[in-house]
């Protein structure tokens, strides 16, 4: 089955993970930007990283037939930093006219700070401001419930932000319906150990239905599966779901939220079987 | 209207009996293993481990949500007051 996998930090995967996803049938990724596993130490180490998103990881994923886009941002890790923040918030107009730039993202909370919710606004004021898609991380673990509900006060509080066009990701079985009843999509993180297992995603699914809900792999540095939506998919399989629930949770519904972008291409798969 | 619909229980108890012996079995043997550790008085008093004590008492009832039960039981906090800051228009 043809999937998107809307959240995946390819930067810190090898070339042979996109063979294995073009094999399982990943057409398009999207990656946010995020922490590189270290406090980077200038806002000229966020343009070198920029670069690496909006000019080497679109072609290494063009060889093997996945479209590559990208979010810009600080994440809320670094973001603690409030200055070196607005340096990098500064750069990132310039890249938005990058054709495989989706929007803002993934901005958020990490430990819920002060400083981390100021920086947060800043993004979302630059958003607003140049009308992007907004892709949203939310806190692990502990601070997880926690940040989200702060996450949304902010959200609601801006009357320019629509929620059609914010993707609230990480959610879990006790904030999912936070985001669903605030007209925001969603998206589940699927690791193998510790955070969200694709059987627990199907859960969710099972409780809170098919509409406005992704699944995504992150496929970060830490231990994680690039394959984690073709898992997904199987579970959702084992239990004799449809094809067309698994099909719209995997494909539509990233297909949907994403052509809200002015800069979205479709899958070259997708093209083909137009022209054909 | 959800067209994903829950397998059958029998169904999932079938699939899922031997992994979820496997998990309640790991989760004695770490209390067994707490409890056997050199005690310095303060433990048992430990937020953690009377986390994990009231996540037991989660497994055992009887109605639903139990995995967003389980995920209240281990989340901060939250105060509506928190200071928000303002937009820039």
């Amino acid at each position: 089955m043809e999937y998107i996998d809307p959240h995946i930090h390819m930067i810190s995967r090898v070339t042979d993970d996109y063979h294995r996803m073009a094999q399982c049938g990943c057409v398009a990724i999207t990656e946010p930007a995020f922490w590189a596993g270290f406090d980077r130490g200038s806002a000229e180490g966020f343009r070198d990283y920029f670069h690496h998103l909006v000019d080497v990881e679109p072609r290494r994923a063009a060889q093997f037939g996945i479209r590559h886009f990208s979010w810009l941002c600080i994440n809320a890790k670094e973001a603690e930093n409030v200055s070196l923040s607005r340096e990098v918030i500064a750069l990132i107009p310039e890249y938005l006219e990058r054709p495989n730039v989706l929007g803002i993202g993934e901005i958020g909370l990490n430990k819920n700070t002060g400083n981390e919710a100021v920086i947060f606004q800043e993004h979302l004021d630059l958003a607003a401001k140049t009308d992007e898609l907004i892709l949203i991380h939310t806190p692990h673990l502990e601070d997880k419930l926690k940040g989200t509900r702060m996450i949304i006060d902010m959200l609601k509080g801006d009357s320019r932000v629509k929620p059609s066009r914010v993707c609230i990701d990480h959610v879990e079985e006790h904030t999912v319906r936070l985001a669903l009843e605030g007209g925001f999509w969603c998206g589940m993180t699927l690791y193998p150990v510790s955070k969200c297992t694709p059987a627990r995603a199907v859960d969710i699914i099972e409780m809170a239905g098919t509409e406005r809900i992704m699944v995504n792999s992150a496929g970060d540095w830490g231990k994680s599966d690039p394959l984690a939506v073709p898992e997904f998919i199987l579970e959702m399989r084992r239990r004799g779901h449809p094809e067309s629930a698994i099909r719209k949770i995997v494909y539509e519904n990233p297909l949907q939220f994403f052509r809200q972008s002015r800069r979205w291409a479709e899958p070259f798969s997708l093209l083909n079987r137009q022209e054909g | 209207m959800n067209e994903v619909m829950p397998v059958s229980a029998g169904k999932t108890l079938e699939q899922h009996y031997l992994e979820a012996r496997c998990r309640l079995l790991d989760l004695a043997a770490i209390f067994d293993r707490i409890d056997r550790g050199h005690k310095t008085g303060s433990e048992e008093e430990d937020p953690r481990l009377v986390r994990l004590r009231e996540g037991l008492k989660v497994l055992q009832e009887s109605k639903a949500g139990r995995a967003e039960q389980m995920q209240r039981l281990f989340s901060l906090p939250y105060d509506p007051e928190w200071e928000k800051p303002k937009p820039r228009y």
